[in-house]
């Protein structure tokens, strides 16, 4: 069983966010940046997965679409545990840029279970996975919380209103994930950081989509208003306030 | 020259970063409070190989350049320092003396379980009455044919419980002088030896520091390190690198002071504005943030020194020296600015200044740092 990982590079989420270009461009100096937190933890599972299920699973991959300064966070995916990864060379505009390349890619070499994290904590868009399936035309389970693995039988767990649902699925197919999956996101080992120099990061130029959207700009949230206190016993100036100021009453 | 860290060092900064967060900062006070060795955190730090970070990967160690242990320290003692000195003892001195040093028996033997996390080592030099003047061991270890009889006292000895294999420093030959002293490796097992209390320190009271008694251990001649009388030479070699992790250490502990001194700048209000924006406060973050350069950039220079395979002793001095000399000033002043809340445990300062008192003193006190570094430029 071959297990694909999609994973996206997004700033540490500690960043302080600015703009820049009359807030059309985000500014990218000074950031850190990390393995989306959902798929790392989608990654963090397989990893888990392989060392209990040995003969079962042969190979984990990580793809990424992006340029090469993604690299380090597609090392730290290799010195995770990742065997083997995957760059698609361009810079990812969107979702469905991001999703199309993936499929174009796993159409030419197929994977028995497709991860990505349920959104990525930079856009949110909360859409190339199930993109990606569509357009593989495979089956997906969203919002799991859990994925199992035992004598080939797949067995997934995914939140519902007051309870869980438990699904077991065919392969191939497309699993998005949420917290919850793994318990935490694994801190590389020194052989792990030593034996990810020597694991093969593959370079794939990518195909011709056509981009469907563009930043326009992107704006902050409004700051919060300053807070009033009144004097509980003043309550004619509370009603004054409401009346005149908030206009709620 | 080129001051960008490589995607590994990098790397390993994070992963030491992470693993300080995660597993030594919900619990360091506590630790300190009561003098509670670190058990669990230490598994989860062989798990991740910083024991055995620089021992070559053929004795199972990780492979790593100074540069990186530079990093991983300066990270981990931010926010503990008594796993810092753990990890030091263990890499700089008595990993890597065993395997500068040390034939391939030992290596396999000593080296292969240290570097792997199955064993921890300890470094018995200091003495009652030999702290700084090394030459002075009154322990012995009297020649006995195919043996040694091991007789005498250490003192301060780091991680002396938790260790199972220490490399002793002793005397042969007394008449020979420092040319008469030898450095055996001891299973902490061996009939004979026995530990004092753990002592009660002023910082790094996580830490495991005792002395140990050495009555008529019987210690077989394969496992003394190098030629008969190399003890001392092998001593002073081996504290040339443990300076630069000690001053590592000493850099975190300021480095650690230094980050929640801005934290605190900038949240704590008086006369109606943060108290950084006073200038009071300002400079003193300004004198720190450019001490702590200095400070990284001579621990950096040692660790690039050494790996290049190059002479690093007076860097090193230079750099425990300065970065211990500069761990007292800037965690005093992290206490400072912190007014009573520095006083008080629960904002890590007052303990990161004790902590930082002790870099002066241990492996090489600021005193004999000098002593090493003006010989240098006098001779």
């Amino acid at each position: 069983m071959k297990i694909l990982i999609c994973i996206s590079n997004v700033p540490d989420t500690t960043t302080k966010i600015k703009f820049t270009n009359n807030n059309t461009t985000f500014d990218v100096a000074g950031v850190q940046w990390i393995i989306n937190p959902w798929d790392e933890l989608a990654l963090t599972r397989a990893i888990e997965l392989k060392e209990t299920n040995a003969g079962t699973i042969e190979n984990i991959t990580v793809i990424h679409v992006g340029l090469n300064t993604s690299d380090p966070t597609i090392r730290k995916a290799l010195a995770i545990g990742a065997d083997k990864a995957i760059r698609i060379n361009a810079e990812a505009k969107d979702s469905y840029f991001v999703a199309a390349q993936i499929a174009e890619f796993v159409k030419k070499e197929p994977f028995d279970v497709i991860l990505c994290g349920i959104e990525s904590s930079d856009y949110n868009g909360f859409s190339v996975g199930g993109m990606l399936s569509e357009l593989l035309d495979y089956p997906s389970v969203s919002a799991l919380s859990s994925l199992e693995i035992a004598n080939a039988e797949i067995k997934l767990k995914r939140g519902i209103d007051g309870g869980h649902e438990v699904i077991s699925i065919v392969t191939p197919f497309v699993g998005i994930v949420q917290k919850g999956i793994a318990k935490e996101a694994r801190i590389p080992n020194m052989r792990g950081i030593m034996m990810a120099k020597a694991k093969p990061l593959q370079v794939v130029e990518p195909v011709l989509i056509d981009n469907f959207t563009e930043f326009v700009s992107f704006e902050y949230p409004k700051p919060k208003a300053t807070c009033k206190k009144i004097d509980p016993e003043n309550v004619k100036e509370l009603i004054n306030l409401l009346h005149n100021e908030a206009k709620v009453i | 020259m080129n001051f960008e860290y490589t995607e590994e060092q990098k790397m390993i900064q994070q992963a030491a970063k992470d693993f300080a967060e995660r597993e030594l900062l919900h619990d360091v006070i506590e630790r300190d409070e009561k003098s509670i060795f670190p058990t669990e955190a230490m598994k989860k730090l062989v798990e991740l190989g910083f024991l055995g970070m620089m021992t070559d990967p053929k004795w199972g160690g990780g492979g790593m350049d100074t540069i990186s242990y530079v990093l991983a320290m300066e990270e981990i003692s931010k926010i503990d320092s008594s796993v810092g000195v753990v990890m030091s003892v263990s890499n700089s001195l008595v990993m890597w003396g065993l395997e500068t040093y040390g034939n391939d028996a030992q290596k396999e033997k000593y080296l292969r379980p240290l570097a792997t996390g199955q064993t921890i080592g300890a470094f018995l030099l200091s003495e009652p009455e030999a702290g700084s003047d090394a030459t002075s061991q009154r322990t012995t270890a009297e020649d006995k044919g195919d043996h040694y009889l091991i007789n005498g006292t250490k003192n301060w000895i780091t991680n002396a419980n938790c260790a199972s294999t220490y490399i002793v420093i002793a005397q042969t030959y007394p008449d020979k002088k420092h040319k008469g002293i030898n450095a055996i490796i001891v299973d902490k097992n061996t009939p004979g030896i026995t530990l004092g209390p753990h002592e009660k320190k002023m910082g790094m009271r996580s830490s495991d520091t005792h002395s140990v008694m050495f009555n008529d251990v019987k210690i077989p001649k394969e496992n003394r390190i190098g030629e008969d009388g190399f003890g001392f030479t092998f001593a002073m070699k081996t504290l040339d690198g443990g300076r630069i992790g000690i001053a590592s250490q000493a850099l975190g502990i300021a480095s650690g002071a230094f980050e929640r001194a801005v934290k605190y700048a900038k949240e704590r209000k008086a006369f109606g504005t943060e108290i950084g924006n006073h200038q009071a406060i300002a400079f003193k973050l300004s004198d720190m943030a450019v001490k702590i350069e200095n400070s990284r950039n001579l621990c950096l220079k040692a660790a690039w020194l050494k790996d290049q395979h190059l002479p690093y002793g007076i860097a090193s001095a230079m750099a425990k020296q300065y970065c211990a000399d500069i761990a007292m000033e800037v965690t005093t002043e992290a206490v400072q600015i912190h007014g009573g809340y520095g006083y008080v445990a629960e904002y890590h300062v007052e303990r990161l200044m004790r902590e930082a008192k002790l870099t002066q003193i241990y492996e090489g006190t600021s005193e004999v740092q000098k002593i090493v570094i003006s010989r240098s430029i006098l001779k």
